[in-house]
C-alpha cells in the first residue's frame, strides 16, 4: 500500500496538489480581506483598516462578495478533504497527548495520518464557522430588505456575525502559528506542495507509511 | 442656535475624544406632536418633502387615510392612521405624526460603524452624514422605531434631520411651520414638556380621556419628539408606538461586553501565541527535517 508516486525527487513528498494549494490560497486571500474589513466594521479602533483598502463604502460593498469568494472555496475543501478530515480512534489518543504536542515533544505523540486532529478540527471549524458567517452574512448583506416584523433575524446576525467571525480569527491565529511559526516546512507545503521525508515522518507518520510502505506491510 | 456654534455631543463609530463634547451648553429643541388635534392633514408630509428637496414620493392606497405602509429614504414624515374601535363599539381615528424620534441615546448612533456618519449635536438633534455613510444598515438594526431607511441606488441611509438647516438658524422644522391646526410645537425640551403635561391635564379634566398623557420614552433617555395621546398606556394603538422602547438588547450585548470580550480574547491570543514561541520556539529547524539525526542529505 505505498505511493511511490508521491515521492518528488530530493527526497520530498507531495503534501498538497496544485488543486488543493489554490483552493488554499483563494480561501486565504478571501479570508484576510474579510477579517481586515470585518475588523474595520467591527472596532472604531481598527476602522483604518477599511480607509487603507479604499474606505468604508468600497468595503462594505466588497465585504459580501469577498464573503461569497470565501465561501464556495470552503464548501469545495469540503469536497476535496472531507474524508480525509473523518475522526478516528487515532485523533482520540492525540487529543489526550495534546500536552505533548504543544510542548513540542512529537515524538511522544501517536502516529497521525496525512491530517492530525488538531488540523480537522481546525477544517471542521473553518467551515461550521464559514457556514455560519454566510448565513448570517447574507442577513446583515441584504439588512434593509427585512421587514420590520423580521427585525429579530437582524438582533440574531449581529451577535452571530461576530461571534463566529472571532471563533474563526482564533482558528486563524492557531493555523498562521503553526503553518508559518512552529511546524518549519509546512508553509513550503502550501507554496511548492512538498514537504522533505523527515517533516512527513516526523509529523504525519501514518500517512508517512501510506507513502514508502511500512517496513512489515500487513499482507 | 445658528450653525456656527453647533457643537458635535456624540459621534458614531469614533475612536478617541469628541471635540465638541461638554464644551457648550444648549437648550435641547423638541417638536411636540398633539395628537389629540391631529386632523390628519397631511401638510407636514408635503412640506418635509418640500424643503428638504425630494421628489414626491408614489402613495400607496390601503383603504386607509395613510399615504404609504411606512417611511421612505425620501420620505421622512409621515401620519399613521388607525381606526381604533373602542370598548363601547364607538370608532376612534388615531393620528400620529412618525418621523425620526432624535432619542437622547440613539441606537442608530450606538451601532453605527463609521466614524462621524450618525452625529449628535449639543442641542439633541440626532444627523445622519451621508457623506460618511458606509451603507452597512447597523443603523436599521439599532433603531427600536423603525426610521433609518437605505436608498438603494447610493447605499447610503436617511432620515428626519430636525430641519436642523432651518433650527440652526432659529426657524422652526417645516413640517411645525405647515400645521394648520396648531397641533405641532416646536422650542425646548422643558417647555414643550411643560406645554404637554398642561394638554394631557386638559384631555383628563375637560374631556374625560382618563389615560391621556405624555410619550417620552425613558428607556432611549427620553426622545426630542414627544406625543399627547388620549390613552398613554396603549401607545401601540398609534400606529405601532412602542410602549417602552430601548436600544435593542442585541445591540448592546453586542457592542459592549462582546466587543471587549472578542478584544480581549484577540489580544490574549497574540500574546498567548508569542509567549509560547519564545517558550518553545519551533517544533524543529529547517536542517532538522532536512538532515534528520543521523540520516542522510
Amino acid at each position: 500500500m505505498s505511493h511511490p508516486e508521491q515521492i518528488v525527487p530530493h527526497g520530498h513528498v507531495l503534501r498538497y496538489t496544485l488543486r488543493e494549494r489554490l483552493t488554499h490560497w483563494v480561501a486565504a486571500g478571501s479570508y484576510i480581506y474579510l477579517m481586515g474589513t470585518g475588523l474595520a466594521f467591527w472596532s472604531p479602533w481598527m476602522f483604518w483598516i477599511a480607509v487603507m483598502l479604499g474606505g468604508g463604502q468600497i468595503s462594505r460593498m466588497l465585504h459580501p462578495w469577498a464573503g461569497l469568494i470565501f465561501t464556495a472555496a470552503v464548501i469545495y475543501m469540503f469536497t476535496m478533504w472531507s474524508k480525509q478530515m473523518r475522526f478516528e480512534p487515532v485523533d482520540h489518543e492525540w487529543w489526550k497527548s495534546l500536552h505533548f504536542y504543544i510542548t513540542n515533544q512529537d515524538d511522544k505523540m501517536p502516529p497521525a495520518g496525512r491530517y492530525n486532529a488538531g488540523q480537522k478540527l481546525l477544517f471542521w471549524s473553518f467551515f461550521g464557522g464559514g457556514l455560519v458567517l454566510f448565513l448570517s452574512g447574507l442577513v446583515l448583506w441584504f439588512t434593509d430588505w427585512l421587514p420590520w416584523s423580521w427585525r429579530w433575524l437582524r438582533y440574531v446576525a449581529v451577535l452571530v456575525h461576530p461571534i463566529a467571525a472571532l471563533a474563526t480569527i482564533g482558528n486563524f491565529m492557531i493555523h498562521i502559528y503553526m503553518g508559518v511559526f512552529a511546524e518549519r516546512g509546512a508553509f513550503g507545503s502550501v507554496i511548492r506542495g512538498d514537504v522533505s521525508m523527515a517533516f512527513a515522518k516526523r509529523y504525519h507518520p501514518g500517512w508517512y507509511e501510506e507513502i514508502v510502505g511500512s517496513p512489515d506491510p500487513p499482507k | 442656535m445658528s450653525q456656527a456654534t453647533l457643537r458635535v455631543q456624540k459621534i458614531s463609530g469614533h475612536a478617541g475624544s469628541i471635540a465638541g463634547e461638554d464644551t457648550q451648553r444648549e437648550s435641547q429643541v423638541c417638536k411636540l406632536v398633539d395628537t389629540t388635534t391631529c386632523i390628519g392633514c397631511k401638510a407636514c408630509e408635503v412640506a418635509c418633502v418640500e424643503w428638504n428637496d425630494m421628489p414626491f414620493s408614489p402613495t400607496v392606497f390601503d383603504n386607509s387615510y395613510q399615504s404609504m405602509p411606512e417611511t421612505r429614504w425620501n420620505y421622512w414624515n409621515l401620519i399613521l392612521f388607525n381606526e381604533h374601535e373602542r370598548e363601547d363599539g364607538s370608532l376612534q381615528w388615531l393620528m400620529r405624526k412618525h418621523q425620526c424620534m432624535h432619542c437622547a441615546e440613539p441606537g442608530c448612533l450606538e451601532a453605527c460603524p463609521s466614524d462621524g456618519a450618525i452625529v449628535q449635536y449639543s442641542n439633541g438633534v440626532v444627523d445622519f452624514q451621508q457623506d460618511h455613510c458606509i451603507g452597512c444598515g447597523y443603523c436599521i438594526t439599532g433603531c427600536p422605531f423603525n426610521i433609518p431607511k437605505l436608498n438603494k441606488v447610493t447605499k447610503r441611509v436617511y432620515k428626519c434631520s430636525l430641519c436642523t438647516d432651518r433650527v440652526s438658524e432659529g426657524l422652526e422644522p417645516a413640517c411645525i411651520k405647515s400645521c394648520p391646526t396648531g397641533c405641532l410645537h416646536f422650542g425646548t425640551k422643558d417647555d414643550m414638556k411643560d406645554l404637554a403635561e398642561q394638554r394631557a391635564e386638559q384631555l383628563k379634566d375637560h374631556y374625560g380621556y382618563e389615560n391621556a398623557g405624555v410619550y417620552d420614552p425613558p428607556g432611549v433617555g427620553g426622545t426630542g419628539v414627544i406625543y399627547v395621546l388620549h390613552d398613554v398606556t396603549k401607545p401601540e394603538l398609534y400606529g405601532g408606538l412602542p410602549s417602552n422602547p430601548s436600544i435593542p438588547l442585541a445591540v448592546k450585548l453586542w457592542k459592549h461586553p462582546l466587543k471587549w470580550l472578542g478584544n480581549l480574547a484577540i489580544a490574549g491570543g497574540l500574546i498567548g501565541l508569542f509567549v509560547h514561541y519564545l517558550r518553545f520556539g519551533p517544533k524543529a529547524r529547517e536542517d532538522e527535517d532536512i538532515r534528520p539525526a543521523g540520516g542522510q542529505p
